[in-house]
């Protein structure tokens, strides 16, 4: 075949002159995988250098191109046994790497001077009790300065630009009182020093930042180790697409080169590569993933497809285009831009607490300062007093209380088989108290299913299914799924529209419509969405009932989210008529059928009006608005890209299980942010009084502050809890 | 208390060696495969 795979996209170039591509490789599971990988390409003529990173499953080659092509390379790591497809990395992974790094930088500049001032210190407090001069503990004084002044200015930067950028937009984060508490701490420090005064308090400065940065890394690694993930899922699916080139030939691109004007072949059977025009051709178009209908809709030149249909009888050719005005994308997309508005108006936990806390924290302060100018110590006295609160109240456990916990919860939800995009979803998560599911693809699986196999002599599907891998029609792709030899039979010839035949057993069998058959029994297209394939085999006639199925744990899972205390409804796309018996299996008495996005949008606006927290569950691209508008979103893996980029999170498998832990772990996350909140207020109720005393030495302030802070984190490691036992198999 | 002429500048050196060796290890990718990191210890296809 003359067509091959135009993967030049992916290649870049080396400064030493080599091609370089990165591969998202599937099935690595263990360490015996990397020697396999990487010796068995290095051993391949023209390979560079192989280098397989475990952390997020990707390889790095570099080759010299004159001697093989990138395709050559996918092949060679096939017959090695893997599957690999190159991806580009995308510009938003680059500045996450960077960041992580930056992060990483400034964490290992906080330590080493927590450290090195800890030496000081803690020869200054012993000093106390025995006989260290004052000149000494001057210049140890200084000593500290000198480390904690740069230390912190280059370490405190992610604080220092996080509270600039909120209080410029008018908020309160967490990181401004803990940026006023550091630069406040210092600078008295600094002051005492100068006046050869008994304490100084740079190494409470320089400890909390180090530990804010311990919390701020593990949160940024996990989010980046997920979205990993992510990024190979994606890459995996080498989704391909027949272009037109300008000498009119068909090259195969991968989808994401394709741009608007490109014109491409859809074949039958294929789906949909991206939103665009019927150029030319008529068929059957399968648009369940689109609008959730599952009826096939016949489709003419001039039309609008869009990218995830799926194409049934005759080839078509289509132009892609941007977003057209009048069609469903247009209005997709004027209801998103309205519900991402709408939504960022929730406030974060953090960011809720912190909006509290910090008014309180420095009104604090200033009373203390007041008090202490009015019960007749002196300016200076109070001042210290006032900063010493200050510190003390620093909301060092605060800041960490919640982002541990996240931490944890997502890699236990990661564990389960669900991908979180952002880790504020946990909390919304948490509140959600009503589920609405989409129906096609979301509560059934994505591709239909042989619903009758166990109607059918185990035999007869065999050869049904054999017979069917011959086959392009989506509807035998179903019947081929169950074949457990994949094994074609010779001589099988497709009548497009029709069917396929074959001599099969000395016998002529034939799959495809009753007609072809030549059965004379017809029931055609059932009301409920199921389609009839027949076959015929030695003159008898078995009919298979093709139709989306239900997920194989959606009965359970219903039952799952109802004692978890969560109302049900079903919204759907699909005609009511498909939707009832679904909805009766599930034993949901709320569905609603035949809707558009608008109207999905405006029964979710109801619930919210009833001061419901909404979990939505879709996967169209008709869903879209509705996964940006509730509370909270989930979508399956399958899903339609915008769907996918819309929802917080994306779910593995062919299980709606995660779904389920993931609410489960979502709501222990929740109780224990409490808690931790909870305790850092107790921390702050002891320890407030002994700084407005006047008792807050740096060495009980820097005791207080670690001791604070590893009881939260210890706290929210029990998030990880019992989440083994809930984890899915959705990994081996 | 003369010994912290020395003493001082002598902590304070190791421990910039210490953070310098670790700007070193991250800058030169060593921090990018934590997980492979881990494994490839316990190969011993290199000893020969």
């Amino acid at each position: 075949m003359s067509e091959t795979l135009d993967l030049s996209m992916f290649v870049t170039r080396t400064p030493a002159g080599a091609a370089h591509m990165d591969l998202a490789v599937e099935g690595v599971g263990c360490a015996s995988c990397i020697r396999k990988i990487e010796s068995g390409l290095k051993q391949v003529r023209g390979v560079a250098q192989a280098r397989l990173n475990f952390t997020d499953r990707r390889l790095a080659v570099d080759w010299n191109d004159s001697a093989l092509s990138a395709g050559d390379i996918i092949l060679e790591l096939e017959r090695i046994g893997y599957r690999a497809q190159p991806f580009r990395p995308q510009s938003a992974e680059a500045d996450e790497a960077r960041m992580g790094r930056w992060l990483l930088k400034c964490l290992a500049v906080a330590g080493f001077a927590a450290m090195n001032i800890m030496l000081m210190s803690v020869s200054v407090w012993s000093g106390h009790v025995s006989d260290m001069t004052q000149e000494t503990r001057d210049l140890f004084h200084w000593l500290s300065a000198l480390i904690a002044l740069p230390a912190a200015a280059y370490a405190g930067q992610p604080f220092f630009r996080s509270a600039i950028r909120t209080i410029l937009g008018g908020h309160v984060n967490m990181d401004v009182p803990i940026s006023i508490g550091v630069t406040l701490a210092l600078a008295l420090s600094l002051y005492e020093t100068a006046t050869h005064a008994q304490h100084a308090y740079f190494d409470s400065a320089i400890m909390l930042l180090f530990f804010l940065l311990c919390g701020r890394y593990l949160d940024h690694a996990m989010r980046r180790k997920t979205r990993a993930f992510a990024g190979n899922l994606a890459a995996l699916k080498a989704e391909v697409a027949h272009r037109f080139e300008d000498d009119n030939e068909l090259a195969t691109v991968p989808v994401s080169a394709l741009q608007p004007g490109d014109r491409l072949l859809v074949r039958p059977g294929e789906r949909v590569p991206a939103d665009g025009v019927v150029v030319s051709g008529a068929s059957e178009i399968d648009e369940s993933l689109v609008t959730g209908e599952t009826l096939q809709r016949p489709i003419y030149a001039g039309e609008a497809i869009y990218a995830g249909s799926r194409n049934f009888h005759g080839a078509l050719v289509m132009r892609v285009t941007a977003v057209a005005a009048g069609s469903l994308l247009d209005e997709v997309q004027r209801l998103l831009d309205r519900a991402v508005t709408a939504k960022s108006n929730i406030v974060q936990l953090a960011d809720r607490a912190a909006s509290r806390y910090a008014p309180v924290v420095h009104v604090t302060a200033a009373m203390s300062v007041a008090g202490w100018l009015i019960a007749g110590a002196s300016l200076h006295q109070a001042i210290v007093t006032g900063i010493a609160v200050l510190i003390i109240t620093c909301p060092c456990a605060l800041a960490l209380a919640i982002p541990a916990v996240q931490v944890v919860a997502s890699g236990a939800m990661f564990r389960c088989g669900l991908i979180l995009n952002s880790g504020d979803a946990i909390e919304r998560l948490a509140e959600a108290d009503t589920v609405v599911f989409d129906k096609t693809g979301t509560l059934t699986l994505p591709e239909p299913q042989v619903d009758n196999a166990a109607d059918i002599p185990p035999d007869m599907l065999e050869r049904a299914a054999r017979l069917a891998l011959s086959s392009h029609h989506p509807l035998a792709r179903a019947v081929a799924a169950v074949a457990r030899q994949r094994l074609p039979y010779d001589g099988a010839t497709e009548e497009t529209g029709r069917g396929v035949r074959a001599l099969v057993d000395c016998a002529e069998a034939r799959l495809g419509s009753p007609a072809f058959c030549g059965s004379e029994t017809a029931p055609g297209a059932a009301a409920d969405g199921a389609s009839t394939l027949m076959f015929a085999w030695g003159g008898q006639f078995w009919p298979l009932v093709i139709r989306q199925k239900l997920r194989p744990d959606a009965i359970e899972a219903a039952r799952a989210l109802k004692s978890l205390g969560l109302e049900i409804h079903i919204l759907s796309g699909d005609r009511p008529s498909a939707v009832a018996p679904v909805a009766a299996e599930l034993g949901i008495a709320s569905w609603h059928g035949g809707l558009k996005p608008a109207d999905k949008i405006a029964l979710l606006e109801e619930m919210k009006r009833a001061r419901r927290r909404v979990l939505m569950v879709g996967d169209g691209l008709n869903d879209a608005p509705a996964l940006a508008a509730a509370h909270v979103s989930l979508s399956p893996i399958t899903a339609a890209d915008i769907a996918q980029a819309q929802a917080d999170g994306v779910f593995l498998g062919e299980r709606i299980a995660p779904v389920v832990s993931a609410v489960g772990i979502a709501r222990r996350a929740r109780a224990l942010m409490m808690q931790n909140l909870w305790l850092a207020v107790i921390y702050n109720v002891v320890a407030v009084p002994v700084a407005i005393a006047g008792y807050a030495t740096p060495l009980i302030a820097a005791a207080a502050m670690s001791g604070s802070s590893i009881l939260v984190t210890l706290n929210a490691l029990r998030a990880r809890k019992r989440s083994s036992s809930e984890g899915a198999s959705w990994m081996s | 208390m003369d010994v912290l002429i020395y003493l001082v500048p002598i902590a304070l050196a190791l421990g910039l060696t210490g953070l310098a060796a670790f700007l070193w290890s991250l800058r030169s990718g060593q921090y990018d495969d934590m997980d492979g990191a881990a494994v490839r210890a316990l190969m011993d296809d290199d000893i020969i």
